[in-house]
């Protein structure tokens, strides 16, 4: 495969609603520093779905909420980077500017239905709460707003659920009300931090069906944090890994599942049974658990697990090698003077 | 339900090693009466894996616990051996204990964060006297450790010093202790990040072959059943609607819930997933202290005909090892 | 991205040796629970100060009247009411006695007090608390009666009725603060077992077979520890502060022994004109009661299992 080098920021699209560049973001505890995100560095296009991949410690819902700036203020240290929105970097901004973003421009889903809404208000006002913030709507007018958001997200007979209060309603439902009170103000962005993880899967498949008629029809354009591969093939159009702290490949939904050009892609690719192959493919795990983010390796934080590591890889992190417009990757074996390796038999989908 | 017998493997030495018979477990809360189990019946073969899967509420891992002793049966009974497991007192319960072993969910909670690796996973050494002595002890659970690959140096530490992989595999190592013949394993790998879970499931791969163990693997994740079982059981409601050989419950499904399951599970690849055609269910999971009259999956399924709520449907064997809730809405 | 800046030579492109990757390692030495905690507990600069304190105030307590040739109950009228002075840092009461010394005495006896109804919390409240949790059903019904029964009768009726029966003393107090108290220590621990019943730590360990008493000493009160401790020190105080409510009403310490609560009550009569009388004891008690409720918030966070990572 033909490497091209280059600087990975430089995006040729005008269409960029979200620019993240070489975050880092960490958290002081009482054990030390915890440097939760090391190099971030992806953008977000207007009506795309962007999914961010990873395990556990990645780093993953840390970004989400950075770029809500929902983390602890005492705590956290930004150690760099920049996040821009609308020709503005949201890490510069005031709270009271932040609040004008949050909710309006930027929303956010999170992963437990059960406890992202209040148990005692009734599920009107919630939405409502919103709508009179944010766009200053009368009361009636609200009124009427939240019913079309209920309709929107499929609830049925949303008069009367208005009225109601959230233990009234069940996962999936509460799942689309949260969805419904995102888009209550018409965001630009939508966040959605695992969104269906503690949902059954056959209400995952509703709410997913959900995300993408959404996107269809209003045009809003999605982060989703995942851990769940089937869940990226399904909605994303580009995709970022995440490991480490790091972001270690970004592409398009194909090049990531079908041309994947980082050993820990492969690995995730490798370790998944899918329902439709044959079960004697044995599945590969992963061998050892993600690093500690208290005290981050050296170099690639892949090496320890990676079957190809080598010296340099314990040493230096990778630059990002680019492989199209869309796809770059940072390993060390797309170097020249790395040795060929071949992924695994399993990786390139079932064709 | 009618009984069902004999199993697609051929039981091999003439008895299954675990026989289900109509199985129900209730749960008073207040006033309302939780059907958690309401009738499943089932047999397993010795060196087998059989998977449950179902969605929450579909009484799965109550099931489980049933098997293990944790909570007696509220009707039916599930034979071990040829031995009823809930009516076996003393020492006979005691040895019940050993053989069959259970593995937990949640990597977090089931293991005591007060106690020491090595002593988690010895205290089936320590309550069942299997060990003559101090040194034979600390021989076993070092070889425990290794068995799932961990090593000697981590039985002086604390559980949560290790990570959620490494925790299952204590879990592991503790239920091996005893040297159980049957696992029931409730949902071992649904908290555990994608690419550990693979550890853990060659794992038990591995310890089958080895020591011919023969599980009961509970979760909601198909992909996960299918590849490690032989045969897989689909519940909903406390009823089982469908049990066949893995590889034909998902090649031919044939009750409409196992169809709307399957084909609910995203798969990691993109072509496949633009090209499905989707069955997507509307409606709730009913509850299950009222689950509906007749056939349960009724209310959200898109087959479904008056006949359905007035009947219960029979559970048939429509082709060899393949069984089936026969709905009225088949025909 | 920074470029590198160093060159990259072919050896550097070989695999990383196998002692590289140890997959299954475990970085720093074992962390304890307790030193885990203790580490928790030494951020806390208002807890350690309140630890500090009542160290200071215990020894303070044994080793000042060393210092002092006074002995608490030596009487000398010649020299009643006698402000503080170099002789008699706190002054001498009515009867000529040094306050300073009686103090510390009075120090000293409220501690007794209090840790004897603490150790009432300990024996009788956390089995109560932990058996009635366990079984449930019927058995814990009853036992939630009782509880109940002796928290509807004042704790100042009980106290009166322990008075009756047994002579007025240092021990009788202490039975009589203990057996009002003991309810709410087992209240917490029964909690503390239900939650922890439930858990599948301790399903494992029924499923391997444990016993009711296995699980018991080994997996539900280990677990419950912390927050016994923590009840404890919340005992403490509160049973210096009945004491101290009990001799007010004449109910607590007889002459002419001291305790703070008495002390306290004695100064109150003298409050017009000799207030020394009241500050230095309410002092000493306030200040013992401060630091034991500092101490135990800050043990609260640092033992409470759920501030963990």
């Amino acid at each position: 495969m033909a490497a091209l080098n280059g600087n990975a920021n430089v995006e040729p699209n005008d269409d960029v609603l979200l620019e993240v560049k070489d975050l880092r973001i960490s958290f002081s505890t009482y054990a030390g520093e915890v440097q939760a995100i090391r190099d971030a560095s992806f953008n977000l296009r207007r009506g795309e779905t962007l999914a961010i991949v990873g395990e556990s410690g990645s780093g993953k819902s840390v970004t989400a909420r950075s770029i809500m700036r929902l983390n602890p203020e005492a705590n956290t240290i930004v150690r760099g980077g920049e996040i821009l929105f609308d020709g503005r970097d949201i890490l510069q901004l005031s709270e009271k500017q932040m609040q004008s973003v949050r909710g309006r421009r930027i929303a956010m889903v999170f992963q437990d239905p059960m406890t992202s809404l209040d148990p005692t208000m009734r599920i009107g006002p919630q939405i409502m709460e919103s709508l009179k913030k944010h766009l200053g709507m009368s009361g009636n007018r609200a009124k009427e707003r939240a019913i079309e958001l209920l309709k929107l997200v499929g609830i049925p007979s949303p008069e009367d659920r208005m009225r109601q209060y959230p233990h009234q309603f069940s996962g999936g439902m509460r799942q689309r009300v949260v969805i419904a009170i995102a888009l209550s103000c018409d965001p630009e962005i939508l966040i959605a931090d695992e969104p269906t993880t503690a949902l059954d899967v056959t209400i995952q498949a509703q709410i997913l069906e959900l995300f993408r008629e959404l996107q269809e029809r209003i045009g809003t354009s999605i982060i989703l944090i995942t851990h769940d591969l089937g869940v990226v093939a399904s909605t994303a159009h580009r995709v970022a890994v995440m490991y480490g702290g790091k972001i270690i490949e970004t592409g398009t939904l194909r090049d990531i599942f079908y041309n994947p050009q980082m050993p820990y892609t492969w690995g995730l690719l490798a370790s998944i049974p899918l329902p439709t192959a044959d079960r004697s493919l044995e599945l590969i795990p992963i061998p050892g658990s993600p690093p500690s983010a208290l005290d981050p390796p050296k170099g690639c934080p892949f090496t320890a697990r990676c079957p190809y590591a080598m010296r340099i890889c314990a040493e230096e992190m990778p630059e990002f090698t680019r492989f199209s417009d869309e796809h770059r990757a940072a390993c060390w074996l797309h170097h020249q003077m790395a040795p060929n390796v071949e992924p695994p038999a399993r990786i390139g989908g079932t064709r | 339900m009618t009984e069902q017998n004999g199993s697609a493997n051929g039981a091999q030495n003439g008895q299954p090693l675990l026989e289900i018979k109509d199985l129900k477990k209730h749960f008073q809360i207040g006033r309302a009466n939780l059907k958690a189990v309401d009738g499943i019946s089932l047999t397993i073969d010795k060196g087998e894996t059989f998977g449950l899967v179902g969605e929450s509420g579909c009484g799965k891992s109550t099931a489980g616990r049933v098997l293990v002793r944790l909570y007696k049966p509220s009707a039916g009974e599930v034979l071990f051996g040829g031995e009823n497991v809930h009516s076996a007192q003393g020492d006979r319960g005691r040895i019940l204990n050993r053989k069959m072993q259970m593995i937990f969910q949640d990597p977090q909670a089931s293991l005591n964060p007060r106690m020491v690796v090595g002593d988690i996973i010895a205290e089936g050494i320590d309550i069942h006297g299997l060990a003559s002595g101090k040194q034979e002890r600390l021989d076993r659970v070092n070889e425990l450790l290794e068995t799932v690959g961990l090593s000697p140096e981590h039985a002086s530490r604390y559980p949560h010093e290790f990570s959620g992989g490494q925790r299952q595999r204590i879990g592991v190592a503790r239920a091996l202790a005893v040297d159980p013949d049957f696992i029931v394993a409730d949902e071992p790998v649904s908290a555990l990040d994608v690419s550990i879970q693979a550890q853990v499931i060659n794992l038990m791969k591995k310890l089958q072959r080895d020591r011919d163990l023969t599980y009961l693997f509970i979760s909601h994740d198909l992909s996960v059943v299918k590849y490690i079982s032989d045969r897989v059981g689909v519940m909903y409601l406390g009823t089982m609607v469908e049990m066949a050989p893995s590889d034909e419950l998902y090649s031919n499904p044939l009750h409409p819930y196992t169809q709307a399951l399957l084909s609910a599970v995203p798969i990691p690849d993109p072509d496949v997933e633009l090209e499905r055609e989707r069955m997507v269910l509307q409606g709730d999971v009913p509850s299950p202290v009222n689950p509906p009259s007749g056939c349960r999956f009724r209310t959200r399924c898109p087959r479904a005909v008056e006949e359905s709520a007035k009947v219960d449907p029979p559970w048939r064997e429509v082709s060899p090892g393949h069984w089936v809730q026969a709905c009225p809405c088949f025909a | 991205m920074e470029t590198s800046q160093r060159q990259l030579t072919p050896e550097l492109f070989e695999p990383v040796g196998e002692d590289f990757k140890d997959y299954e390692r475990i970085a720093g030495p074992s962390i304890g629970f307790w030193r885990d905690s203790w580490q928790r507990f030494k951020k806390n600069k208002a807890s350690l100060i309140g630890l500090v304190v009542i160290i200071a105030l215990i020894v303070t307590a044994y080793v000042a009247p060393l210092l002092v040739p006074y002995s608490p109950y030596a009487q000398d009228m010649t020299r009643g009411y006698l402000g503080t002075s170099a002789e008699h840092l706190m002054g001498t009461d009515k009867f000529g006695r040094d306050m300073f010394v009686r103090v510390w005495e009075g120090m000293r006896v409220s501690l007794y007090i209090a840790l004897l109804a603490a150790f009432f919390d300990l024996v009788i409240g956390v089995p109560f608390g932990a058996v009635s949790g366990l079984l449930g059903g019927k058995v814990d019904g009853v036992m939630q009666r009782i509880i109940e029964v002796l928290n509807g009768i004042p704790n100042l009726v009980i106290a009166i009725l322990v008075m009756l029966v047994l002579n007025p003393g240092i021990v009788t107090i202490s039975v009589a603060i203990g057996i009002a108290g003991w309810t709410s220590m087992a209240r917490i621990i029964r909690g503390r077992v239900m939650q922890l019943r439930d858990q599948e730590f301790t399903l494992a360990a029924r499923s391997l077979g444990a016993g009711r008493r296995r699980i018991l000493t080994k997996h539900l009160l280990p677990n419950s520890l912390g927050l016994i401790i923590i009840t404890l020190m919340l005992t403490i105080p509160s049973a210096i502060f009945y004491e101290a409510v009990l001799s007010f009403i004449g109910l607590g310490i007889q002459v002419p022994k001291a305790s703070l609560g008495s002390l306290i009550n004695d100064g109150y009569q003298e409050l017009r004109f000799h207030s020394y009388l009241l500050w230095f004891p309410a002092a000493v008690f306030s200040l013992l009661m401060l630091s034991f409720n500092l101490l135990a918030d800050g043990l609260r966070d640092a033992l409470d299992p759920r501030m963990r990572k």
